[in-house]
């Protein structure tokens, strides 16, 4: 008597969506091509790390936001420790944009785009775009002068443009709302759509050299 | 070591809250703080695509060998 | 004509071993490391904020006269219009485009009930507030417009003699030791007791309180306290120290000699040159540059030029500079 199947059966052409996922999913991003072990050879500059420094700092402003989140918002106006982390986080957010643009300056006078990678420029550049409003929202949950002033002055733009009407900076339950969970969770799933497409992709072959 | 560290997190070297020195020229208005920011930025720039990267040996020794995925 | 000269191929050529997962940690580590290191350097700002009893205290004269400028419905949130009321104060829009009216009032805010009338309602045991505020509210429009005035009229006098520092009226005169502003103007009916005792309430830290759960116990809402603090003076004079202004580049400035918001640099700029600078609608116009800007941003793969420049200001040799000087080699047969 044989012994039973300890996996379910895999068929050659599966017709449950979970096959189909998987098979997109493998065959867009074999396991080898998600994870290599190597890279093209001319990856072979400093301008390289910035997109991993980019996603480094995200880690650290998510870990530091964590801790902030799991506390509440007035802990860090009150303690040392949470001031800590208050300084940590605000740091890690300077030190995001540092890289993010030295980044994006890189992937620009590398023209990155090319090669059918038009849509990694695309989420990295909307990445960016909403980071910005993540970051607003940021200051202004801040509960102190600042956000006070902040708050205050951006609420004409927002009223302006239409947008004060459902996205009130004054309100900080709202801001806050939008800081810790709605924006963050945007920016992260736009990283990881672009992390994914580089890895699809490869990095950016260099530019032919032009015939003098 | 604690106490160190109960210093550090109350206090920090070098005490930035006054109110900033302001670089103007013609109509631009920055902050001492913001200059040095965008000016590392590009320092790091420029460093990052001079810089010698580590490796070389590596990725010649794979150029020769013609090593393909 | 969107399609570029993109002649680039998949790579055929070698590849090196390079650990994509270590360089995480390392980066990861290397971050935290600098984040930490810059707060044991330089730690972050917590300037404490500002509250109406302090405004209140601090600047009693402008609290005054924010009040009755609520009250008489010419403040700057009274005019301000959507999102707050009907007004067109400072309603902004760009030839045929009216988002803010188009998206209308969602934050009704009613100057004269929200911060003058409801909150002194609360107070209990003053039989001289409850006959002035009675008054007050069985009086006709046009009569509590001319009451409003004739109240406000010696303290507009006060404050612009206060700004371009010359002597201060005899009219409005400040108790150094109680606080208390008396405001000598006739033909302004009930209105001098009540903002008397709007003062006191706000002095107590009672309106601070008032405009917040005025509507339920569980507040997250600041809008209607921040409001009214703008309206008055005392946010911008802590801003103007802090170069937080608009006209001090302040969009990309944090509080004391931190780094700011360098990121928001094309933000403000559009507002310190004309014709933007000096516009009603300065804010659409701003955004709505900035909305184009960051169109074009996230098409540059897609616009002829823009996306060219790399290939011409040739700065990819420098970066693959060891990728060209091995070309020029032969490969190992």
């Amino acid at each position: 008597m044989s012994a039973p199947p300890t996996q379910p059966p895999v068929s050659a052409r599966p017709g449950s969506w979970t096959g189909r996922v998987r098979e997109a999913a493998v065959g867009a991003l074999p396991p080898e091509k998600l994870l290599p072990e190597g890279q093209p050879t001319y990856v072979a500059s400093w301008i390289y790390v910035f997109g991993v420094a980019s996603l480094a700092s995200l880690a650290v402003i998510i870990g530091s936001g964590t801790i902030l989140a799991l506390k509440g918002p007035a802990w860090w106006h009150f303690t040392g420790v949470g001031h800590f982390f208050n300084s940590v986080h605000l740091w890690a957010v300077e030190l995001f944009f540092f890289v993010m643009v030295v980044h994006l300056w890189g992937k620009y006078w590398m023209a990155a785009w090319r090669g059918g990678r038009a849509r990694v420029w695309v989420t990295g550049a909307v990445t960016f775009l909403v980071a910005v409003p993540c970051a607003l929202t940021g200051y202004v949950s801040q509960q102190n002068f600042d956000a006070q002033w902040i708050s205050t002055q951006a609420k004409d733009a927002m009223n302006g443009t239409g947008i004060g009407a459902f996205f009130n900076l004054t309100n900080f339950g709202q801001m806050y709302s939008y800081h810790v969970l709605l924006l963050p969770v945007a920016v992260i799933a736009l990283v990881v759509a672009h992390v994914l497409l580089v890895r699809r992709h490869g990095v950016v072959p260099p530019l032919p050299l032009e015939k003098r | 070591m604690f106490s160190e560290l109960h210093v550090a997190v109350m206090g920090a070297v070098f005490n930035l809250n006054h109110p900033a020195h302001v670089i103007e020229w013609h109509f631009i208005k920055l902050s001492v703080a913001n200059v040095v920011v965008i000016g590392l930025m590009l320092a790091v720039f420029a460093l990052a695509i001079l810089a010698p990267f580590p490796g070389a040996a590596s990725r010649n020794a794979a150029r020769r060998s013609g090593d393909g995925r | 004509m969107l399609r570029s000269r993109d002649d680039t191929q998949p790579w055929s050529g070698s590849y090196a071993p390079y650990d994509l997962v270590k360089e995480l940690c390392i980066a990861v580590g290397v971050i935290a490391l600098l984040a930490v290191l810059l707060t044991v350097l330089f730690s972050s700002p917590d300037e404490k904020p500002s509250t109406i009893g302090q405004w209140s205290r601090q600047l009693p004269v402008d609290f005054v006269a924010t009040a009755a400028k609520e009250l008489d419905g010419t403040s700057k949130t009274a005019e301000y219009g959507p999102p707050y009321n009907h007004n067109s104060g400072s309603v902004q829009h760009f030839f045929l485009l009216h988002p803010q009216r188009w998206l209308g009032v969602s934050h009704p805010i009613n100057t004269e009930l929200d911060y003058v009338i409801d909150p002194l309602e609360t107070i209990p045991g003053d039989p001289t507030l409850k006959s002035a505020l009675a008054e007050y509210q069985a009086a006709a429009e046009k009569t509590r417009k001319a009451w409003g005035e004739a109240y406000a009229k010696p303290l507009e006098e006060y404050e612009k003699a206060s700004e371009a520092n010359k002597p201060l009226p005899k009219t409005v005169t400040v108790n150094e030791s109680t606080g208390e502003v008396s405001v000598q103007a006739s033909g302004a009916g009930p209105v001098p007791t009540m903002m008397a005792s709007l003062l006191t309430l706000a002095r107590a830290g009672g309106l601070d309180g008032s405009l917040l759960t005025s509507s339920q116990f569980f507040q997250t809402d600041y809008t209607k306290p921040l409001l009214f603090m703008a309206d008055g003076g005392l946010l911008e004079k802590r801003a103007e120290a802090q170069h937080l202004l608009g006209e001090q580049w302040g969009m990309m400035n944090e509080t004391g000699s931190y780094p700011g918001q360098v990121w928001l640099w094309l933000y403000t700029f559009w507002y310190q040159i004309e014709p933007i600078k000096s516009s009603p609608s300065a804010d659409l116009q701003a955004m709505l540059i900035m909305a184009v800007l960051s169109l074009l941003f996230v098409c540059i793969p897609f616009l002829p030029g823009i996306r060219d420049i790399p290939r011409r200001i040739p700065l990819y040799r420098v970066i693959w500079r060891e990728h060209y000087r091995s070309l020029g080699a032969p490969p190992a047969s």
